[in-house]
């Protein structure tokens, strides 16, 4: 498996930390409520197909990226760092 | 025997000598194992998996399920190598397995007479009663029977190797649609890889007698070869089979670099490739079927194209009489070919009554089958079944047979995408990016004959180049043959008796019949009810007929019923070759501090700390025992100096003007107040509310800072630093970076420390200018260094940081004033003891499980600020009164032995989990108090200093009287260390 890092190029899977879902980025303000902070921290989807998640590539530059990748078919569709914006 | 005439593949000029079974041998360079044994007479190579029986070769490559023999010797044996692939050497010594005593007579062999017992789910039924059989009985039993080889034992001694290569085009297969496909792709300026598992390039055409452009095509071929070789831009790898396709376009390899040499000429045995290729051109060519009869699996009955391959690659044939059985056309080229070779063509056997004679002279028999074959040990002759039913008996040493042939589809199919059936040949096939970026050419989609092949290799090479971004023009094709290819479907030959199916497993007709019987309809049950296709060929060349037979008997057609998955890796991959460069030492990478050489010229014994390795303790003279060595270190620090490497903390280098806001929110306690020139300890949670990670942070200016993390967590919080910043607040002005290679840092602690430094610093410190967590830029002998008042001993103690280079100099220098003061160093076992006593806790006590709340500080968790970690520590579950809190313990009772890992009691309860109050996490003997002391988790634990407790440890069946204690259990003013 090969990763787009938006900042070295295509490298191996081995040079990336591999973190879960993107979801992980909208983190609640302190007061958001329970719920709120429960959802975040522990649901989760389980897509068969497109999915988000995070991966650092930790032995390249360090950046923190969101992949966009089909978890059935492997396809990786896009690799943005999270700080883009 | 060896046959007279042209044969490509040996240099008769150079014989070979090798012994096989104890027996010395002779063969040509050139030669397998499986051609030279045939040629020096040898039929009978191993015995069979399940019911022992004899076999002799069956094909002539690597798909090869009976001639599985053991190479080489002691340490460096390697069973179940193919003898087929195994090229020979001057020397080659090889033994024949699954048999003993001998091959020739082997006790297992019984197993055969007792087959009408051992069918399909033979172990399913039978092992299952009585119980109590399993574990003493039946499991040994069939462990003892169980296998194929034997592994050598001892350490291997073998060298292998992992590489990486990246290319535009990767061609698999090198035969006329491989070739092409190279050559194409090449001459657009690609970059290509040729991988071929055979030891030159040619695929069939090695093995044919045929023409292309007017030359005998296995000379083209060796042309074509020496073009691309010729050529900047083509890799040929050869001796290396494709294994594996995975995501992205990367493929796994196996190259047997040197298994066709001796041991003493050989650097590397294996070595396991990572390709990554933009465009791949399947060419894997296609695989001969058998077709299952009465024994159908004696020594001399082989695969047709295979009985051709060896009489006109490497002259050889397993007897002067032949025949051939087929079901298509190609059967009669093999008997035309045997014949041409001078071999006496008994019978050329069609099951199809209208089937014309394409072999020429030989006796035709259309609408025949071969009902049966005899001879135990080696074939000596068949039964012919006419169309009407008559049977005749016909004597011949060798039998060639061919239910047609399968594209290898493998590859194309390991990302899950299954092959498509095509009915005119009755096989499946491969289609285009079935793994994505993959096309396929010649035999492997479908296409048989040697003009097609080349044409469909050209046409693929120049797709897969021009899809990689090049430009260029189909070559001519040249002048070849394009006969066409009939075939019809016959799977088995009707009759009593077994007929066999996987030669490796013992799969017969029978077997899939009764799976089929009994429910297993689905091909995935079937094959795991029977084991069909389970061996190390994974059933190459048995599969399709057996998938065939199932359909047939459940009345599906084979499209319906499906094929089992394809998995990697296409042949056997020895773990050896997977894990190249990780056998003993080099199984994990190894980090030495500065000081490492002089700890171990100091006699340290070294123990693992993450992949560090730290002195345990620094014995002296006298001392037999690391307790000894412990206790005088412990006493050394607390009564003079002592001396500890701690470099493998991590550091991380700080800068900009948002460090603090930053620290912050990274830490549950505050640092923005931190003044330039002190340190401050902080607690790091993670988002769930739990215990990260601890360690001192110190500000060297307005806008430089030092944060020293864990040994253990260093990696981790480096990762959570990046995640944390570039996630919450890239906005914050700073940037940071992992130093903790760059500096080595020496703690430097006890009553003696100040006089020590004092002599080395060339500006000497006072308590004033330099208190308890001070920090600051000094210099040791005119060298710049940083120097931290910071204490983990609780003694008046000092951390030392300079560049890694003059690390091992200082450390010297720092023993040797230590021991001139009375001190010297200490390791990892003192450090320990000495934090036990002061209570300072250590990732066995913030092991992932504990909240601030347990430990103690509780009150850190600054509400004035957001922090990572503080919204969910404040849930009530983790600030509830009845959670286990940090304590000390000491042995009170009897017995003074504490054990981490023991759980705590109330001691009139009963040691049961119902009962468990708490457990033990850190123990050491204290001498400074004389006594044993622990840290641990109890519930309620701070009201209860004072109080009884018992430790029970199940394992060790140690039962302990405890007093819970503060958890400092020494200088608990702190005195000590602001002194």
């Amino acid at each position: 498996m090969r990763l787009p890092c938006p900042l070295c190029g295509t490298r191996d899977r081995r040079e990336f930390y591999y973190q879960g879902a993107a979801v992980a980025l909208n983190r609640p303000a302190p007061d958001a409520g329970q719920e709120a902070w429960e959802n975040y921290m522990h649901l989760r989807d389980n897509p068969a197909g497109r999915t988000r998640d995070l991966w650092m590539h930790e032995a390249g530059c360090g950046s923190w990226i969101v992949v966009e990748r089909d978890t059935v078919t492997h396809e990786i569709f896009s690799a943005e760092l999270i700080d883009a914006d | 025997m060896r046959i007279d005439g042209k044969a490509h593949g040996i240099d008769r000029s150079k014989p070979v000598s090798f012994r096989f079974d104890g027996v010395t041998h002779s063969g040509f360079q050139g030669d397998t194992l499986a051609s030279a044994l045939m040629g020096a007479g040898v039929r009978m190579l191993g015995r069979s998996f399940k019911y022992h029986r004899p076999r002799g070769v069956l094909t002539s490559g690597s798909e090869e399920p009976n001639a599985l023999v053991t190479v080489r010797s002691g340490a460096q044996a390697e069973p179940n190598m193919r003898a087929t692939i195994q090229e020979i050497y001057e020397g080659l010594e090889a033994k024949s397995q699954n048999r003993w005593p001998s091959l020739g007579f082997d006790l297992m062999a019984v197993n055969d007479l007792a087959a009408p017992f051992f069918g399909a789910g033979f172990y399913y039924k039978t092992f299952m009663w009585p119980k109590a059989f399993w574990e003493k009985l039946y499991e040994p039993l069939i462990r003892h029977a169980a296998g194929l080889g034997a592994l050598p034992g001892g350490d291997n001694p073998d060298a292998y190797e992992k590489a990486y290569a990246f290319c535009d085009v990767l061609v698999v297969g090198s035969g006329p649609a491989g070739l092409m496909a190279a050559l194409t792709a090449a001459k657009t300026g690609a970059d290509v890889i040729l991988c071929e598992e055979d030891s030159m390039l040619g695929g069939r055409l090695l093995s044919e007698r045929e023409t292309i452009d007017g030359m005998d095509a296995a000379l083209w071929a060796a042309e074509i070869a020496g073009t691309l070789r010729a050529m900047d831009n083509v890799r040929i790898m050869t001796r290396t089979a494709v294994t594996g396709a995975y995501d992205q376009g990367v493929y796994g390899a196996l190259e047997r670099v040197s298994h066709h040499c001796a041991a003493s000429q050989a650097t590397l045995l294996e070595c396991f490739w990572r390709i990554t290729a933009q465009r791949t051109v399947l060419a894997s060519g296609a695989l001969e079927r058998h077709i299952a009869f009465r024994d159908n699996d004696r020594p001399g009955v082989m695969m047709a194209g295979a009985l051709r391959a060896y009489a006109n690659r490497w002259g050889v044939a397993p007897g002067r009489s032949v025949a051939v059985f087929g079901n298509n056309d190609d059967a009669h080229r093999t008997a035309r070919d045997l014949a041409k070779a001078g071999l006496n063509v008994a019978a050329l056997i069609d099951s199809r009554p209208d089937a014309e004679n394409l072999a020429g002279d030989v006796p035709f028999y259309p609408g025949y089958h071969v009902a049966r074959a005899h001879g135990r040990t080696g074939l000596d002759a068949i039964t012919l079944r006419a169309p009407h039913g008559g049977e005749d008996r016909i004597a011949v040493e060798a039998l060639g047979v061919s239910g047609g042939w399968n594209p290898s589809v493998h590859l194309a199919c390991h990302m899950n995408k299954r092959p498509i059936w095509n009915d005119t040949i009755a096989a499946f096939v491969a289609q285009d990016d079935m793994v994505p970026g993959m096309i396929c050419a010649g035999a492997a989609r479908g296409v048989f004959s040697t003009a097609d092949c080349l044409k469909s290799g050209a046409e693929a090479g120049l797709e897969a180049a021009r899809s990689a971004g090049y430009r260029g023009a189909l070559p001519p094709l040249p002048q070849a043959d394009d006969a066409v290819y009939n075939l019809r479907r016959l799977w088995a030959v009707d009759g009593p008796g077994r007929a066999w199916l996987d030669f490796q497993n013992d799969v017969t007709v029978k077997d899939i019949k009764q799976a089929a019987a009994e429910n297993y309809r689905s091909v995935e049950h079937m094959k795991r009810y029977t084991t069909q296709g389970m061996a190390t060929d994974q059933g190459k060349s048995s599969n399709v007929a057996a998938l065939a037979i199932l359909a047939d008997v459940t009345g599906r057609d084979i499209p319906e019923t499906g094929t089992t998955t394809f998995r990697p890796p296409y042949v056997p991959v020895s773990i050896a070759a997977m894990g190249a460069g990780a056998q003993a030492e080099g199984f994990a990478p190894q980090r030495f501090t500065t000081s490492h050489l002089a700890s171990t010229q100091m006699g340290a014994p070294m123990i693992e700390a993450g992949l560090w390795y730290r002195p345990s303790y620094f014995p002296r003279d006298g001392e037999k025992t690391w307790r000894q060595s412990c206790d005088r270190e412990v006493n050394m620090v607390r009564n003079a100096v002592g001396i500890c490497d701690v470099s493998t903390l991590g550091k991380i280098d700080l800068q900009g003007p948002d460090v603090g806001a930053f620290l912050d929110f990274v830490y549950c306690n505050t640092f923005s107040t931190l003044k330039p020139g002190r340190v401050r300890y902080g607690l790091m949670l993670r988002e769930d509310g739990y215990v990260m990670d601890d360690g001192t942070t110190a500000r060297l200016s307005d806008g430089q800072w030092i944060m020293t993390t864990t040994t253990a967590a260093a990696g981790e919080v480096m990762k959570h630093l990046e995640w944390v910043y570039q996630a919450h607040c890239p906005q914050l002005d700073l940037r940071f970076i992992s130093v903790t290679e760059q500096w080595a840092q020496f703690a430097i602690a006890g009553p003696e420390a100040r006089a020590l430094l004092n002599g080395l610093l060339d500006d000497k410190l006072d308590d004033e200018g330099f208190p308890f967590m001070a920090c600051g830029d000094v210099s040791v002998m005119g060298i710049p260094a940083r120097l931290f008042r910071i204490s983990f001993s609780g003694e008046h103690a000092y951390e030392l940081a300079i560049p890694s280079r003059y690390g091992d100099a200082l450390f010297r220098i720092l023993v040797a004033r230590a021991e001139a003061l009375g001190g010297g160093a200490y390791g990892m076992e003192a450090l320990n003891v000495l934090r036990i006593e002061k209570g300072h806790i250590t990732h066995s006590e913030i092991h992932g499980r504990t909240t601030a709340f347990d430990i103690g500080f509780g009150r850190m968790v600054s509400k004035k600020k957001d922090c990572i970690g503080q919204t969910m520590a404040a849930r009530p579950g983790l600030v509830d009164e009845d959670r286990e809190q940090l304590v000390g313990l000491r042995p009170v009772g009897a017995v003074k032995q504490l054990v981490a890992g023991g759980h705590l009691f109330a001691p009139e309860d009963a040691p049961i989990r119902e009962n468990d109050q708490g457990y033990i996490t850190s123990v050491g003997f204290s001498p400074s108090l004389g006594e044993m002391r622990a840290l641990g988790f109890l519930k309620h634990g701070r009201s209860r200093h004072g109080q009884k407790v018992k430790m029970v440890d199940h394992m060790r069946g140690i039962e302990t009287l405890c007093e819970v204690t503060d958890p400092v259990a020494f200088d608990r003013e702190g005195g000590r260390l602001r002194g």
